[in-house]
C-alpha cells in the first residue's frame, strides 16, 4: 500500500459523511421518505426493511401532498453505519421514492409523537396521575369517575416517561402514532 | 393523436412500439384476449414454451445474448407462479425482461377466485418493480414504463399484471415517448472529480488489478471495448466474475483468468495481494470475497457501479463512482489520456512477474485418462472444436460443469456467455440456450449441462423441436448431482446423501422421443467424432457425454477461507471446510 495514501473512509457513501463506515456501534437514524401515493408503496418499503433484516422502531405515513400524489413515510431505524448507508441507498432504489432524507445526520430536526394514554383508578392515585399529566402538559380528552385519556405529544422519549409514570398508577391502554419529523429552519 | 382500442390490442400495439420481435408465452383464460390479438398479426412472432419458467429462462437468453429486452406473456395464478423463479434469477443476475401476467377481472379480485393469485404481491420482492393496471387508459403508459425501467439503470426484470376485463375495455392508447417517471431517475455520468482521483491512483499504484463483472456487459458493448482499451493502455491485469466473461477477451494480454471461488488461482492470489482494486460493474458477491474480513487486506479499492446500493453492502470502498460503466470508462480513459498516459511502469512489470510466477501453477491442471472422459477434456475439445465459430454462444447449467465451462472455454467477446450466476438455478441453460437460438438463429448455441439440471426444464426440447432450434445439448453426465456430491466429500464426511442421479433416462432414445437427435460418447478416443456430430447435425442435439463420476472441481476456496487458503487439484482436501465456514453455502 506503500504509493497509495488515499485516507480509509475518506469517501463513503456520501461525500461530506466523515463518519468510521467501520465503526460497529448501533445508530438510530430517522429517515424521511417522500414517495409516489400509488398502491403497494408501503409494501415495497415494509418488504425491503423484512426482506434485508434491518430494524423498524417506527414507522408513518400518510399523504401530504394530495395534487401532486406525495405520501411522507418517517421511519425510525437502528444499525451501524454501514448498515443505515445501505438502507438509504436501498429505499433510493425503489421505483416510487422520489427522496430519502437521513434527518438525523442532515441537520438539526425536530421529532414529534402523539399518544393516548388510558388511566384507570380511584382516589390518591387518581388524584396523582391528573397531577403527573399537568405537569407534562397531557390533555385530558375524555374522563369517567375510574379512567382519563390523556392526550400528549411530545418526543418518544418524553412519551415513554410519561407511560412509565402512568404505570403505577393504572395505565390501562395505550395508543401511539409513531414518529413525525421534520427538519429545522427553512 | 388519440387512438382508442381495447386493452388487449394496446398489448400487442405496446409490444411493437417498443421494437419487440419475440414473445415467450403459454396461454391461459385470463390472456386468451392477448393471445386472439397475438392471432391476428405477423409482426410479433411468439414462442410458445412448455412451461413458464422456461419461458422466462428463453427471455433471459433472448436479452443477454441482444441487449434488448425479453418479454414474456402468462396466464393468472399458476402461470404467474411459475414465472418466479426465471423473475429471481434475473433479479439477481441484472437481466432486463418485461413479463406481461394476465389477472383476473378487476370485480374477481379478493375473492379468491378461480386462478387468482396476488401476483404483484408474490413478485413483489423478485422484480426491480411491478404494476397492477385497473384501467385500460392506463394500460399503454404502464407497459411503456415497464421497459423504461426494465432496461435503464441497473436492468432487471419488471412485470405488469393485466385483468382480463381491463384487456377486454377499450381505452386510449399513448405511445413510449408520452410517459415520464419522475420518481425514478438513475445517473449515467460518474462524478468527475471521483474519476480524477482513480486515475490519481491508478499513476501511482504498483500492484493494480481490474475486477470486472456483468455490469460491464449490462452497460452494452461500448462498454467492453472501452474496457479493452483501458486495460491494454495501462497495461493493467485484468479478472472477471463468472456473469462478465468475455467483456474482456480471454486472448487478450492483460487476461489473467476468472476469480471467485472456482476461480483461477492467479486471478485470486492477485486480488488478495494488489494495491489497487478497481472494481468495474462487479457488486463483491460472497462466490468472490470469501471470507470477508480477510479480502484483499492491503488494497484501496475503488467501486464503478451504477447502482448505489452496491457500493459497501459488503465490502467497503474507498473510492466510489456511480455511474453506468460505459459512460464513467469513457471520462476515466479521457482524464487519463489528458493527464499523460502515465503508470507506474517498473512496479507494475514487477506485479507482472508475481503472476506469471502465480500463473506457472497451472491451477486447472487435471489428470487425463484415456478410459473415462474428464469433464475438463470434454470441455477443451468442445473449446478446440467450436474457438474458429466468432458466433458460438454458450449457456450452462448449475453444478461442476458450470464452473468448469467457466474455466476451460474461452470468451473473445461479450454477450456469448449466458449463465445462471446469482440465483444458480438448475434448468436454467437449456431454456436459454433456446431463447439465445431464437435471437440469432444462424448461431452456434451449445448448453453445457449437468445430466441433473438438465432434466428440471427437459420438457423445453419440445419447444426446440416445433420452432426448428438447432441447439446442442452438450450434457456432462457424472450421474450424479456433482457439485452436492464434492461437497459432501469436503464436508460431510463423504456421506453422499441423495445425491447420486438414479433412474437416468436413456437420452438417445429421449432425443427421438422429442423428434431430434443423440448420441452417446463414453470413450475419450470417440470423443471428437461425438462432438463434430453434433455440431454438424441441422437440428437440435443431445449429446450424452459419459464422464468421470467423481472428478472435483479446482481450484475451489472453501467457504469462509480467505482467497490465499485456496485448494488446488492435488492438495489434500480433507476437513478443508471447517468452523464458521461450515455454515456457509
Ligand atoms: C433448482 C436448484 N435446486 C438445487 C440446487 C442445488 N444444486 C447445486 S448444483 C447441484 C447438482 C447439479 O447436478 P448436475 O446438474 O448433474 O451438475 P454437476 O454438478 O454434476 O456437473 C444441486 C442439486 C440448485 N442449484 N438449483
Ligand atoms: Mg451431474
Amino acid at each position: 500500500m506503500a504509493a497509495l495514501n488515499i485516507e480509509k473512509g475518506a469517501s463513503s457513501h456520501s461525500a461530506y459523511d466523515l463518519r468510521d463506515p467501520n465503526a460497529q456501534v448501533i445508530e438510530s437514524h430517522t429517515l424521511a421518505v417522500l414517495v409516489e401515493n400509488e398502491p403497494g408503496v408501503l409494501a415495497r418499503v415494509i418488504g425491503l426493511f423484512s426482506g434485508r433484516g434491518y430494524n423498524i422502531d417506527s414507522l408513518t405515513v400518510a399523504e401530504v401532498d394530495h395534487l401532486g400524489h406525495r405520501s411522507r413515510i418517517t421511519i425510525v431505524t437502528r444499525g451501524t453505519p454501514a448498515v443505515i448507508e445501505q438502507i438509504k441507498a436501498q429505499l433510493g432504489r425503489i421505483v416510487p421514492v422520489h427522496e430519502v432524507h437521513d434527518l438525523s445526520v442532515e441537520g438539526p430536526s425536530v421529532e414529534r409523537e402523539l399518544g393516548l394514554f388510558k388511566v384507570a383508578g380511584k382516589g390518591d392515585k387518581r388524584v396523582e396521575a391528573l397531577r403527573i399529566a399537568e405537569i407534562f402538559r397531557a390533555n385530558v380528552v375524555d374522563s369517567t369517575l375510574e379512567s382519563f385519556v390523556f392526550e400528549m405529544t411530545g418526543t418518544p422519549e418524553k412519551l415513554d416517561a410519561f407511560a412509565d409514570l402512568m404505570r403505577p398508577l393504572g395505565l390501562a391502554d395505550l395508543a401511539r402514532t409513531g414518529v413525525a419529523a421534520l427538519s429545522r429552519g427553512a | 393523436m388519440s387512438r382508442s382500442m381495447t386493452g388487449a390490442r394496446m398489448v400487442i400495439e405496446a409490444l411493437r412500439d417498443q421494437g419487440v420481435d419475440t414473445v415467450f408465452g403459454y396461454p391461459g383464460g385470463a390472456v386468451l384476449p392477448i393471445y386472439d390479438e397475438i392471432f391476428q398479426q405477423n409482426d410479433i412472432k411468439h414462442i410458445l414454451v412448455r412451461h413458464e419458467q422456461g419461458a422466462v429462462h428463453m427471455a433471459e437468453g433472448y436479452a443477454r445474448s441482444t441487449g434488448k429486452p425479453g418479454v414474456v406473456l402468462v396466464t393468472s395464478g399458476p402461470g404467474a407462479t411459475n414465472a418466479v423463479t426465471g423473475l429471481t434469477d434475473a433479479l439477481l443476475d441484472s437481466i432486463p425482461l418485461v413479463v406481461l401476467s394476465g389477472q383476473v377481472p378487476t370485480f374477481l379480485i379478493g375473492t379468491d377466485g378461480f386462478q387468482e393469485a396476488d401476483t404483484v404481491g408474490i413478485t413483489r420482492p423478485c422484480t426491480k418493480h411491478n404494476w397492477l393496471v385497473k384501467e385500460t387508459d392506463e394500460l399503454a403508459a404502464t407497459i411503456h414504463k415497464a421497459f423504461h425501467v426494465a432496461t435503464s439503470g441497473r436492468p432487471g426484470p419488471v412485470l405488469v399484471d393485466i385483468p382480463k376485463d381491463v384487456q377486454f375495455a377499450t381505452g386510449e392508447y399513448v405511445g413510449p415517448k408520452q410517459i415520464a417517471t419522475p420518481s425514478y431517475q438513475p445517473v449515467k455520468k460518474g462524478d468527475l472529480g471521483q474519476i480524477t482521483r482513480l486515475v490519481e491512483l491508478m499513476e501511482k499504484a504498483e500492484r493494480p488489478i481490474l475486477y470486472t463483472g456483468g455490469g460491464v456487459i449490462n452497460s452494452g458493448t461500448a462498454a467492453s471495448q472501452l474496457l479493452r482499451e483501458l486495460a491494454d493502455a495501462t497495461g493493467f491485469p485484468v479478472t472477471s466474475t463468472l456473469m462478465g466473461l468475455g467483456a474482456y477477451p480471454a486472448s487478450g494480454k492483460g487476461w489473467i483468468g476468472m476469480l471467485g471461488m472456482h476461480g483461477l488461482y492467479e486471478a485470486n492470489m492477485a486480488m488478495h495481494d494488489c494495491d489497487l482494486m478497481i472494481a468495474v460493474g462487479a457488486r463483491f458477491d460472497d462466490r468472490i470475497t470469501g471470507r470477508v474480513a480477510d479480502f484483499s487486506p492491503g488494497s484501496v479499492k475503488a467501486q464503478i457501479d451504477i447502482d448505489p446500493s452496491s457500493i459497501n453492502k459488503v465490502i467497503h470502498v474507498d473510492l466510489p463512482i456511480v455511474g453506468d460503466v460505459g459512460h464513467v470508462l469513457e471520462d476515466l480513459l479521457k482524464v487519463w489520456k489528458s493527464r499523460g498516459r502515465k503508470i507506474n511502469a517498473e512496479p507494475v512489470r514487477k506485479w507482472w512477474v508475481q503472476i506469471e510466477q502465480w500463473r506457472s501453477r497451472n491451477c486447472l491442471a487435471y489428470r487425463g485418462s484415456d478410459k473415462v472422459i474428464k469433464p475438463q477434456h470434454a470441455l477443451e475439445r468442445l473449446q478446440a472444436l467450436t474457438a474458429h465459430r466468432k458466433d458460438r454462444y454458450i449457456t450452462t447449467e448449475v453444478g461442476q460443469h458450470q464452473m468448469w465451462a467457466a474455466q476451460f472455454l474461452h470468451f473473445e467477446d461479450p454477450n456469448r456467455w449466458m449463465t445462471s450466476g446469482g440465483l444458480g438455478t438448475m434448468g436454467y441453460g437449456l431454456p436459454a440456450s433456446i431463447g439465445v437460438q431464437v435471437a440469432h438463429p444462424e448461431a452456434l448455441v451449445v448448453n453445457v449441462a449437468g445430466e441433473a439440471s438438465w432434466l428440471m426444464n427437459m420438457q423445453e426440447m419440445g419447444t426446440a423441436v416445433q420452432f426448428r432450434a438447432p441447439v446442442k445439448q452438450f450434457i456432462l453426465n457424472n450421474e450424479r448431482l456433482g457439485m452436492v456430491r464434492q461437497w459432501q466429500q469436503l464436508l460431510h464426511g463423504e456421506r453422499y446423501s441423495q445425491s447420486w442421479s438414479e433412474s437416468l433416462p436413456d437420452f438417445v432414445k429421449l432425443a427421438e422421443a422429442f423428434g431430434c437427435k443423440g448420441r452417446v460418447v463414453s470413450d475419450p478416443a470417440d470423443l471428437d467424432a461425438a462432438i463434430q456430430e453434433m455440431l454438424d447435425y441441422d437440428g437440435p442435439f443431445i449429446l450424452d457425454v459419459m464422464v468421470e463420476k467423481h472428478e472435483n472441481c479446482f481450484p475451489m476456496i472453501p467457504s469462509g477461507k480467505p482467497h490465499n487458503e485456496m485448494l488446488l487439484g492435488e492438495a489434500s482436501t480433507e476437513g478443508a471446510i471447517t468452523g464458521t465456514g461450515a455454515a456457509l453455502v
